[in-house]
C-alpha cells in the first residue's frame, strides 16, 4: 500500500484525524512477514516479526487497513517468544473497521459517496478475523464492513450472488496456481459487474490488487477502492 | 508426477466445463446452507460433534477394544489390519474361503485408498461397485473425482455414451431417469449373483459393536440382505463412543454433503444372519500415525461429508482429479501429506487459505490452520513446493531492514513508472500473462507522510 497504493494508506490516515485520533506512522516499518510464512516459511520471518514488534509497541494501538497483516500479526506471530510487548502488541493490533466500531464505537461518519458499491470481503477479515458471519455459518448475519458502508451517504450497495467467495489472490496463490487465480478473480468482478456495480471496495488491497490487474488487462468498466478512500470521502 | 497447479491449468483450459463443474457443486453448497437454515442450533451440533470426535480420538484404543469386544458378542469376527496390504489380504483369504469369485461393494472410500478392487482383480475376483455413480467411474476405468459425489465431473451426454456401449442403452440417450434405470437392471443381475458384500462403515458404535452406513440408493443393503457373507471395511478414526452420540452426527452428515436432512438409508448392521457370517476389518493404513502429530490429528475427525470440496474455490474450479490423491479437496490436502509428503507436499499450496472450508465442516476441523501448518513442514523439509530455504532465510532478514526493504519497494515502484505499460516487457511472468501491473504513482506514503510532517513543523 506504501508504494502502490498511498491514497488507501492517505484515506485512512486522514480518516483517523478527522475522528480524533493521535496518528503516527513509524517510519522505520517494514512488513509483517506473512508473504514468507504463507508461503511455508514462517522461520525466516522471524525477524520481520520481531522488528514489527519493536516498531509498534509504544502504541496504543496499531491499526491497519488490512485486514490480512492484522490476521497475520494476531494469530501467526507465535513462532517469537511470547513476551509482554509481544501480547500486547498482537492483541492491540485491529483492522481498521475494528478501529472504528469496537474501539472508538463511532455511529455516523461524515461520508458521501453517491455510487454504486460491491463489496468484497476478504477472507482473511471476515473468516480471519471474523469481521462479519461468513455465509457457511448459521449464525446471525452480521457485517462490520457493511455497518461502516450503510454510514455512508448516497452509497447504494449491489447484491452479490455468492457474497463471500475468495477472490483468488491468495499471496503466493497468485503465483503458484495462476489459472485458478485468475479464473477465480474473473468470476467475481463478473459478479460484482454484473449487478451494475461502478466500484469493488474492500477492506483488503492485496484482494484489490489482484482484481484490479484482470480488470484493467479485459478493460471492464469497473474501478476498485479500498474501503477507507470511501469512508473518508466527503464529496464526489 | 504433475502437481495440483499443472492439472488444475489443464482443467481450466476449457472454461465452460469449468463453469458447469462450478456451479454444479455450487449449488450443492446451496442446498446444504438452505438446510443448515433450518436447524437452529446447527453451530452447538457442529461443537458437539467436534467435541464427541475429539474425546474419541484421545481415547481410541479403549474404544476400539470396546468396539471389538461388543462385536464379537455380536458374533461378528472383527478383523485389524495395519495397512492396506494387509486390509486386502484379509478380504481375499474371506473371499477364498467361501470360494467366491465375484463381490458387490458400495461406497467406501477405504476400499479406494486401499485399492482394493485393483488388488481382487488381479486375483481373479470380480468386484462390483453398486453405487451409481461409483459404478459409471468403475466402467469407465476412472478414479472418483469426489467422496461423496464419484461422477460429478461427467455430463449426462457422457454417461449416455457410456452406457450405450457398456449396457446397450438407446444411443444418444441422455434422461437421467432412463440411464438410472438401465443401470438398475445391470446392478440388480449382479446383485443376485455376487457371493459375498462388502461395504463402507460410516460410523462405528463402540458401546454396541454395530457398523452404521449411511447411503441414498439401498445398493449398500441390498448387497448385505442378499448375499451370506458380508464385510465392512472400517477406518478405526470411524469410531464413536455410543449409540445416542450417533444422532448428533446424522444431523450433520446429509445436511453438510448434500442438503438433505438425513440419507435415504441409515442401516445399522449388528449380528450375522443365520448361517451368515459377518467380518469387520478395522484399518489403520497411517492413522495412528497422524494421531501422533499434535497440529494434525484434528483431521481424523473427517465424517466424509465433502461439504468442503463443495465450499472450495479451488476444488470447484479445478476437479477432483486434479488433486491425484483418493481424498482430493481440503480435506485431502491435510490428509495425505501425512501419507508421503514428497508426493502430495504440493497440495497444501493449492489454496489461498480463505478458510471456508473451515466454516463449512461440520466436525469444526480448523482445515485451512493446518493446510498453513503442512506448508511450514513442506519448506521445512526442502521440497521445491517450499521455495529455497537461503534466499527465503536473506529475504526475511531483508525485510526486518528498512533501508533495504524501502530501497527495494522504491526502486519497484520507479522502473515500473519509467517503463509505462511494463506488462508486455513482462509479459514472461506469472504475474502478468493474464493480469496488468498496478499502476505506480509518483510518490509513496511514506514521503507524502514526510512532507505533511515536514509541513507541520
Amino acid at each position: 500500500m506504501d508504494q502502490f497504493y498511498p491514497q488507501a494508506a492517505i484515506a485512512t490516515y486522514k480518516l483517523l484525524l478527522k475522528l480524533g485520533c493521535q496518528v503516527d506512522y513509524p517510519a522505520g516499518q517494514t512488513c509483517c512477514g506473512q508473504p514468507l510464512a504463507n508461503a511455508g516459511n514462517e522461520a525466516a520471518s522471524k525477524a520481520s516479526y520481531s522488528h514489527f514488534i519493536d516498531m509498534f509497541e509504544k502504541y496504543d494501538y496499531i491499526v491497519a487497513p488490512s485486514g490480512s497483516c492484522v490476521y497475520h500479526v494476531r494469530h501467526h506471530f507465535d513462532n517469537i517468544e511470547q513476551t509482554e510487548s509481544v501480547k500486547k502488541v498482537r492483541a492491540k493490533t485491529l483492522d481498521v473497521s475494528e478501529f472504528l466500531l469496537d474501539v472508538l464505537k463511532i455511529k455516523s461518519l461524515p461520508s458521501k459517496y453517491p455510487h454504486k458499491v460491491g463489496l468484497h470481503q476478504s477472507c482473511h477479515g471476515l473468516r480471519g478475523l471474523h469481521l462479519g458471519t461468513s455465509s457457511e455459518l448459521a449464525a446471525e448475519p452480521v457485517s462490520k464492513l457493511h455497518t461502516l458502508l450503510n454510514m455512508v451517504e448516497g452509497l447504494t450497495l449491489v447484491t452479490l450472488d455468492r457474497k463471500d467467495e475468495c477472490c483468488g489472490f491468495g499471496g503466493t496463490f497468485s503465483i503458484k496456481e495462476p489459472a485458478i487465480s485468475v479464473k477465480m478473480g474473473k468470476d467475481r468482478i463478473r459478479d460484482h459487474f454484473s449487478k451494475g456495480a461502478e466500484i469493488i471496495t474492500s477492506g483488503d488491497m492485496s484482494c484489490l490488487m489482484h482484481l484490479e490487474g484482470i480488470i484493467s488487462r479485459q478493460k471492464i468498466p469497473i474501478k476498485v477502492m479500498h474501503i477507507a478512500e470511501i469512508l473518508n470521502a466527503d464529496s464526489i | 508426477m504433475m502437481s495440483h497447479a499443472k492439472k488444475a491449468a489443464i482443467f481450466n483450459k476449457d472454461e465452460a466445463r469449468t463453469d458447469w463443474h462450478d456451479a454444479s457443486l455450487w449449488m450443492v453448497r446451496q442446498k446444504r446452507d438452505f438446510a443448515v437454515s433450518e436447524i437452529p442450533e446447527w453451530e452447538f451440533l457442529r461443537e458437539y460433534a467436534s467435541d464427541i470426535k475429539t474425546h474419541t480420538l484421545s481415547s481410541l484404543d479403549t474404544y476400539l477394544e470396546a468396539f471389538e469386544k461388543a462385536a464379537i458378542q455380536n458374533g461378528a469376527t472383527v478383523h485389524w489390519a495395519s495397512d492396506a496390504t494387509e486390509h486386502n489380504e484379509i478380504v481375499l483369504s474371506i473371499l477364498k474361503k467361501h470360494q467366491a469369485k465375484k463381490m458387490v461393494k458400495s461406497k467406501s472410500m477405504l476400499t479406494e485408498e486401499c485399492q482394493l478392487n485393483d488388488f481382487l482383480a488381479a486375483n481373479d475376483i470380480e468386484v462390483i461397485d453398486s453405487d451409481l455413480g461409483e459404478r459409471i467411474i468403475q466402467l469407465l476405468d476412472e478414479p472418483p473425482s469426489h467422496i461423496v459425489l464419484p461422477a460429478i465431473h461427467l455430463k449426462k451426454e457422457e454417461i449416455g455414451e457410456l452406457f450405450h456401449r457398456e449396457l446397450q442403452t438407446e444411443k444418444g440417450a441422455t434422461d437421467p431417469q432412463y440411464l438410472t434405470e438401465a443401470a438398475r437392471h445391470h446392478l440388480r443381475e449382479k446383485f443376485h449373483t455376487a457371493q459375498v458384500a462388502l461395504t463402507g462403515v460410516n460410523f462405528g458404535i463402540a458401546e454396541t459393536g454395530e457398523v452404521v452406513v449411511c447411503t441414498n440408493e439401498g445398493n449398500a443393503d441390498m448387497g448385505v440382505h442378499l448375499t451370506p457373507v458380508h464385510i465392512h471395511s472400517m477406518g478405526i478414526e470411524k469410531l464413536i463412543p455410543r449409540r445416542s452420540d450417533l444422532a448428533v452426527f446424522t444431523r450433520l452428515l446429509a445436511r453438510s454433503a448434500t442438503g438433505q436432512p438425513v440419507t435415504v438409508f441409515t442401516s445399522h448392521h449388528r449380528t450375522p444372519k443365520n448361517e451368515g457370517e459377518m467380518h469387520i476389518i478395522l484399518v489403520d493404513n497411517g492413522r495412528t500415525n497422524q494421531l501422533g502429530k499434535p497440529d494434525f490429528r484434528g483431521s481424523l475427525k473427517c465424517i466424509r461429508c465433502g461439504a468442503c470440496m463443495n465450499t472450495c474455490p479451488i476444488y470447484r474450479r479445478s476437479g477432483g482429479h486434479s488433486y491425484d490423491a483418493t481424498i482430493p479437496g481440503p480435506i485431502g490436502s491435510i490428509l495425505t501429506p501425512g501419507i508421503d509428503l514428497k508426493k502430495y507436499g504440493n497440495l497444501p499450496f493449492a489454496s489461498t487459505l480463505c478458510g471456508s472450508c473451515t466454516d463449512v465442516c461440520p466436525v469444526k476441523i480448523d482445515i485451512h490452520t493446518q493446510l498453513y501448518k503442512w506448508r511450514q513442514i513442506v519448506s521445512e523439509a526442502g521440497l521445491p513446493e517450499g521455495g529455497n530455504k537461503t534466499l527465503m532465510g536473506i529475504l526475511g532478514n531483508g525485510m526486518a531492514k528498512p533501508g533495504f526493504f524501502h530501497r527495494l519497494g522504491n526502486t519497484g515502484r520507479k522502473l515500473l513508472r519509467l517503463f509505462p505499460g511494463s506488462e508486455k516487457l513482462l509479459s514472461f511472468t506469472i504475474w502478468t500473462k493474464d493480469r496488468n501491473l498496478p499502476k505506480a504513482p509518483k510518490e509513496s506514503f511514506r514521503d507524502w507522510y514526510a512532507k505533511q510532517e515536514k509541513n507541520e513543523q
